[in-house]
């Protein structure tokens, strides 16, 4: 545990308490957006909030994979599962994401559908080559962190002419996401960002430059361990104060000006930018997300099996669309721990652990 | 071994042992004989079963076990068994089978007494495991004083089981005064665990294929009826509620209590042990040791003026040597077990929600 133990010391915890008590100007607000579902993951396990001032306001942000996946799109999963006879490989956060009809991939899967729970896109490639004669599809999500693993194994079937295998690509990109959180038309009173960490691994620090610049908002890249948080919070007050409005990098350990170039190169070749994507909460927004490079069309599981685009409406009274923009927060939900709980998500932010309801209903409700 | 006592009482009174070859326990498989009730299946019990499991009350052939039980209210308790892999760190399918169940059993304060178990056998289960098993499970219930005195075996066919599934059912008895059971704790109880969580479940996942990461970490599988006796002895009627935390571990068994009590608990994350190993490999499969399995530890919610001699008592014993006070029952009606975190906030410790898996980022 060792890098790991180092970065949850309640004796620096208690320093860094100290430091931003000190700090904050008790009279303004602090109202920092964490961008990463990790951060709010961290925040609420560890009780980060327990140890700030009252005027330092966490305001969740959309960076949870499974959370900002339209509804449609599970639609059109449960479709290739049931419809196409593939078996369809997915991250085990997606199984319980309610689609449409109050159907899901775990309910797919009950109903008799080949849906299976990888743990690494290596063991999709296994299954591909285990079952010759079944078409496989990777259900594939996530920002810049899970989409290089997504683009060796494209790669590699290509390379090992591995013809039984497709991706059913949703990786969606971060910057695209900050924009439309920042140009919003009746934008979110956010004083600054708690910048992604593995994200930033991939993209570089040097990514966010143009939205601290152009939006005044300082943004400090932070690692995902308490401390960091802490740390974190502390650098983005002091900007504040100081009227400053810099990116910042917390997580050095980690993240680099420029991320990691062989990573940027391999998603360059494989994928290409779509047009337009649509993200739960936040809309469509144009360049958003990426799609298979026509180099490797043959593996794009939406034009080999034709999938229809789905738009299709989140559950009634469901305000996840609205905490995923950090307009409201979970308790603000009126189906929150009554028609909405983890074992009965309605929306998608109650479904995976680094969804904000499923965080603040798990670790913080008692806080209410 | 329900009916099969019969062939296997014919087997050795009218057909001469030469009749049959012997079972080919180094490359031989179940298949659909061995549980048709034929002289195959009688042979199979004969030869593995009543050979290793042997006790008088087996002994006495019949489709049941007959004894007096002695002075005292007793319990019963079940428990099935479907662990897949069969074999893993620090012990298997079959030394699990007389734990867990002995452990259910136990957790009410009683001595347990005897064990059956039902055997699910799917068709191709090479015998060469099916007898290693056997004499781990037989192995176990003979440390643990606790004989398998009846049984059956099924058969399956192929792709209907998981190799094998294994059922024991215990019964034991209560001594006179202890009270023990989960509605009975109470605010400023005080809450203790005899050692290390989670110790199980990594084991378990590590040795499953296509989580392949090396640990030194062994399943922590032992019956701990010796320590609830050790436990009993010292404070005999302070002792409120008793709960192995195995499925859902630590965070699940408190919950229950908490319910089933109507009651809150306060933990502090810093008094709970967890192995360097255990964390570590957590950390990298994104799980919270609070939810992981354990099947050798137990929870004891206690008076709090009897909780320094319970302890003493705890540690004095070697499965015990870690335990911990680990926080205290506290009033709530919403029934919230909360956690002081080792890094200075509050949270709540809430139920776990469907199977435990990792994380994607």
């Amino acid at each position: 545990m060792k890098y790991i133990s180092e970065f949850r010391r309640q004796d620096l915890a208690q320093q860094l308490a100290a430091a931003i008590q000190q700090t904050v100007v008790p009279e303004r607000q602090y109202r920092l957006m964490e961008f990463c579902g990790g951060h709010t993951h961290a925040i609420f396990r560890y009780g980060v909030q327990d140890l700030l001032p009252a005027n330092v306001e966490f305001i969740h942000g959309p960076g949870c994979p499974v959370c900002v996946l339209p509804t449609g799109r599970i639609d059109n999963a449960i479709q290739l599962a049931e419809q196409h006879d593939v078996i369809l490989c997915t991250y085990a956060d997606l199984m319980r994401v309610p689609a449409t009809a109050r159907n899901s991939l775990l309910k797919a899967k009950a109903g008799g559908a080949d849906i299976r729970m990888v743990y690494s896109t290596q063991d999709v490639l296994n299954i591909a080559r285990e079952n010759p004669a079944r078409s496989v599809v990777f259900f594939a999500i996530g920002f810049e962190t899970t989409t290089p693993p997504t683009a060796v194994v494209i790669k590699q079937a290509k390379a090992a002419g591995l013809t039984n295998f497709s991706v059913f690509c949703n990786h969606v990109l971060t910057p695209a996401a900050m924009q439309a959180i920042l140009a919003a038309p009746q934008p979110v009173a956010i004083d600054g960002f708690l910048g992604p960490s593995h994200v930033s691994a991939v993209i570089g620090s040097s990514a966010y430059q143009p939205f601290a610049a152009r939006y005044g908002k300082p943004i400090v890249i932070a690692g995902f361990e308490p401390l960091d948080v802490m740390q974190s919070v502390l650098m983005l007050i002091r900007q504040l104060n100081a009227g400053r409005s810099e990116v910042e990098n917390e997580y050095a350990r980690a993240v680099t000006p420029a991320g990691n170039l062989k990573a940027q190169a391999l998603m360059q070749e494989i994928f290409a930018i779509r047009p337009q994507f649509e993200w739960r909460g936040l809309g469509l927004i144009p360049n958003s997300a990426l799609q298979l490079h026509a180099d490797y069309a043959e593996f794009d599981a939406e034009q080999r099996f034709n999938l229809p685009a789905i738009s299709a409406s989140d559950a009634k009274g469901c305000e996840c669309p609205a905490i995923l923009r950090g307009a409201k927060k979970p308790k603000d939900c009126k189906l929150l721990g009554t028609v909405c709980t983890p074992e009965n998500p309605m929306g998608s932010c109650m479904v995976s652990s680094e969804g904000a309801c499923a965080a603040y209903w798990s670790y913080g409700r008692l806080r209410a | 071994m329900g009916e099969s006592k019969l062939f296997f009482l014919q087997s050795k009174i009218i057909v001469p042992k030469s009749y049959l070859s012997r079972l080919n326990l180094a490359t031989g498989k179940v298949d659909l004989s061995h549980g048709a009730g034929g002289r195959a299946m009688a042979q199979l019990i004969d030869e593995l079963f009543i050979k290793h499991f042997d006790n008088e009350l087996l002994r006495q052939h019949n489709d049941q076990a007959l004894f007096t039980p002695p002075a005292g209210r007793l319990v019963i308790s079940t428990d099935g068994h479907v662990i897949s892999p069969l074999f893993f760190p620090g012990g298997d399918i079959g030394s699990l089978a007389v734990h867990g169940t002995l452990n259910d059993v136990a957790m009410s304060g009683a001595v347990p007494l005897y064990l059956a178990a039902g055997f699910i056998l799917e068709e191709g289960l090479p015998l060469a495991e099916l007898e290693q098993i056997v004499i781990s499970m037989a192995a176990a219930a003979r440390l643990a004083g606790t004989p398998i005195v009846t049984g059956d075996t099924k058969v399956v066919e192929r792709g209907k089981g998981d190799g094998v599934f294994i059922t024991t059912t215990g019964v034991g008895v209560v001594p006179e005064g202890v009270l023990i059971s989960g509605e009975r704790a109470r605010p400023g109880c005080a809450i203790l665990l005899s050692g290390s969580i989670g110790d199980h479940g990594v084991a378990v996942m590590a040795g499953r294929e296509n989580l392949q990461f090396g640990t030194s970490i062994l399943s922590d599988s032992a019956a701990l009826h010796t320590l609830v006796a050790a436990m009993v002895a010292v404070a005999p009627t302070d002792i409120h509620c008793l709960r192995d935390p195995t499925r859902g571990g630590l965070a699940t068994a408190l919950n229950e209590l908490a319910q089933q009590s109507g009651v809150g608990m306060l933990i502090a994350e810093a008094q709970i042990p967890v192995k360097a190993e255990v964390k570590a490999a957590c950390e990298i499969l994104g799980l919270d040791p609070l939810y992981v399995a354990n099947e050798g530890k137990l929870v004891c919610i206690c008076a709090a003026s009897a909780a320094e001699r319970i302890l003493a008592a705890m540690r004095s014993h070697p499965l015990g040597g870690d335990a911990m006070r680990i926080g205290e029952v506290i009033a709530d009606p919403n029934g919230f077990v909360q956690m002081l975190t080792g890094f200075g906030g509050r949270r709540i410790v809430d139920w776990p929600v469907g199977e435990l898996l990792p994380r994607i980022c």
